[in-house]
């Protein structure tokens, strides 16, 4: 299937393939977790964003270093977008001291402050307050950077949400919130669960802008963002990017997804990001078949990398139990 | 010396803070040029500006999580609740996320910022606006939680909670405010987790929090005249609590009488008494411990009602008496 891509004007060759590799990393991190947690490797739960790369990678990929996020409990696809070490967040699964948590976090507390990434968050609605509380930050210390912080449909419900997007327009706070619309808060149906289709639309209520993407086009992700984040970094406040995609997985690992039909999953796959990327840049002459086929050959090696690394890494130990509650 | 309110006191510590640190600031309802609720932040904004003397909405949950966030970032939020009742608006940043940042995230990243809220009955405010729930806070790790009985504690400790860099729940008993103490003009700072013995006594061992305090030592004036002389430790930190300085004098003593104004049910009481039935002070007890503690009511409106929701100075002279066999 060919769908129409809008090339960002402004972006080099070896940015493109970055975008692939990084959607590749997630989609090949995100079927290994689920691989272990279907053999009982490693435990708890998780949440997957395959299908959903293009709006994590898109977002970020117009951020500067400088710039930070929240995310949320499908985080995996952020952190690995703002640059994490896939071997870090794989051993964080394992449960391992050398996990960016130190085994301590788990797939929902994955964090890099000191990278921008501010962390995932396993309560619903939990990074919007954090997310314009880090732009307060920049804005009162003239910092310059500017905060996304990504959420889902479900969590435009929260009256988190509502308090915390008030605040930063009123504060004009250098923040933009991505919704990450894929269709379902766990089982609830977006269209049951509120009256508007378009989350962007309660931007209104904020006097910011709210614009709605594809969100399984990583470029018109970009375009969107990118748009926001000038606006932000101008002094200008916050905006909504709400983008439309779809978790081809159930909300966590026991989902057996009955509230929503295979053929509507179909449906979506058939809109399948990552191919709809790579078709575009080899249309465009941008990558070759074989750049492609390497590209994901990579992609795939370092996520199994991060598993040898995880398993070969130390368990934490009783003594480490009562560390890092208190700075 | 000269003295001050309990209310000039907190006010003092904050301005003196600021003048010195600029990543100080207060965020909070109506603590602008109303001066808050209580008049402690009263002017403050001429002086700082409404750059960091920040007026919010009323929007409890936004203005906690904005805490958390410009803390984790590196400022030091002093966030002003109106009442202390509002907690459960935000609850779910200082339980969920503020308390927790830094062991979900392997002891990467910190919180420092304080919560200060006026608690407590006496005001005629009724169920809503008069609660004394310290307990709930102190039951969370990863929170410290302050309770100053006088203007000197409260000044000191204020500048020890700024300092911290970890989340700090300080509790300001509204019928506080206006007792008086020696203050000393300079910053000075009380070490979160010490003690304090108000009254050396010899006979029976009081702790006693908050405006307990101030009953108790009244009662053990009035058991003075009786030949009865009372010791009143003030902890005045709940979490971390200073057991040594009051297993010390339960062993000098043999007899303790736990007193605060929050519901005896649950009440940070039943901790201190446990904290001693698991020393070595329970051997020389002579007396089963008593605890007093509000009745397990909503404090009702009518001031003879709510008076009678919680200890008066006639109920600590006779639980004294009790413990003494002497009624």
């Amino acid at each position: 299937m060919t769908q129409s891509f809008t090339l960002p004007a402004h972006l080099k060759e070896t940015d493109l393939s970055n975008l692939l590799k990084q959607m590749w990393q997630i989609r090949f991190f995100e079927e290994k977790v689920d691989e272990f947690f279907a053999k009982g490797m490693i435990h708890g739960t998780t949440h997957l964003a395959v299908g959903q790369e293009a709006s994590a990678v898109g977002s970020i990929a117009v951020l500067e270093d400088r710039d930070k996020i929240t995310s949320t409990h499908r985080g995996h696809g952020h952190c690995i977008a703002k640059g994490a070490e896939v071997n870090r967040m794989m051993a964080e699964l394992f449960g391992r001291t050398t996990g960016y948590c130190k085994g301590k976090g788990g797939s929902m507390h994955i964090a890099d402050v000191d990278k921008g990434n501010l962390g995932a968050n396993g309560i619903v609605g939990g990074g919007f307050a954090i997310a314009a509380g880090a732009a307060l930050t920049s804005q009162m210390k003239n910092e310059g950077y500017v905060v996304l912080c990504f959420f889902g449909d479900g969590a435009s419900n929260e009256g988190s949400f509502h308090e915390a997007l008030n605040l930063a327009s009123i504060w004009k706070l250098p923040v933009v919130f991505i919704c990450e619309n894929n269709q379902y808060g766990m089982s609830g149906p977006a269209k049951e669960m509120m009256n508007i289709e378009d989350v962007a639309k309660r931007a209104d209520a904020y006097g910011i802008p709210g614009t709605v993407v594809d969100g399984n086009d990583v470029f018109d992700v970009m375009n969107g963002v990118s748009e926001a984040v000038d606006r932000a970094r101008n002094g200008e406040g916050p905006s909504i990017v709400e983008a439309k995609t779809y978790r081809w997985k159930g909300h966590s690992k026991s989902d057996a997804k009955k509230y929503r039909t295979r053929e509507e999953e179909q449906e979506w796959r058939a809109k399948d990001p990552i191919a709809r990327l790579r078709d575009v840049l080899i249309q465009a002459g941008l990558l070759t078949e074989d750049g492609a086929a390497e590209i994901k050959a990579a992609a795939k090696k370092e996520i199994e990398d991060s598993v040898e690394f995880s398993k070969q890494s130390p368990m934490p130990t009783i003594d480490d139990l009562m560390e890092d509650i208190y700075a | 010396m000269r003295e001050l309110t309990y209310l000039e006191a907190v006010r003092e510590a904050m301005s003196q803070e600021m003048r010195q640190n600029e990543d100080v600031f207060i965020l909070g309802e109506d603590i602008g040029v109303y001066g808050g609720a209580f008049g402690v932040t009263r002017g403050m904004i001429e002086e700082f500006g409404p750059e960091r003397i920040r007026n919010t909405p009323i929007s409890e949950a936004a203005i906690s999580g904005t805490a958390v966030g410009a803390a984790l970032t590196g400022m030091r939020p002093i966030l002003e609740l109106q009442f202390s009742d509002f907690m459960t608006i935000a609850m779910d940043n200082m339980v969920n996320q503020a308390a927790k940042i830094r062991y979900m995230y392997g002891g990467k990243g910190k919180v420092p910022m304080v919560l200060r809220t006026p608690a407590g009955s006496g005001t005629g405010a009724a169920a809503q606006h008069s609660q004394s729930l310290e307990a709930w806070m102190a039951h969370v790790p990863g929170l410290k939680v302050v309770q100053p009985s006088t203007a000197y504690d409260a000044k000191g400790l204020l500048k020890a909670a700024i300092d911290e860099d970890n989340p700090v729940i300080f509790y300001e008993h509204k019928l506080c405010y206006k007792t008086k103490s020696d203050v000393p003009e300079e910053l000075y700072s009380i070490p979160l987790g010490q003690a304090d013995i108000k009254r050396q006594g010899s006979d029976v061992t009081i702790v006693a929090t908050a405006i307990m305090v101030h009953k108790s030592l009244e009662a053990a004036t009035e058991l003075e005249k009786e030949g009865i002389s009372v010791e009143v430790i003030d902890p005045r930190t709940l979490v971390p609590l200073d057991t040594e300085t009051i297993i010390k004098s339960v062993k000098k003593t043999s007899r303790l009488v736990v007193v605060h104004e929050a519901v005896k049910r649950g009440g940070f009481g039943g901790e201190i008494a446990s904290v001693i039935a698991e020393s070595e002070a329970f051997d020389y007890l002579d007396a089963p411990i008593k605890r007093l503690g509000g009745k397990a009511v909503p404090i009702p409106y009518n001031p003879e009602l709510e008076k009678s929701a919680i200890p008066g100075v006639e109920d600590i002279i006779m639980a004294v008496k009790e413990t003494l066999n002497r009624q």
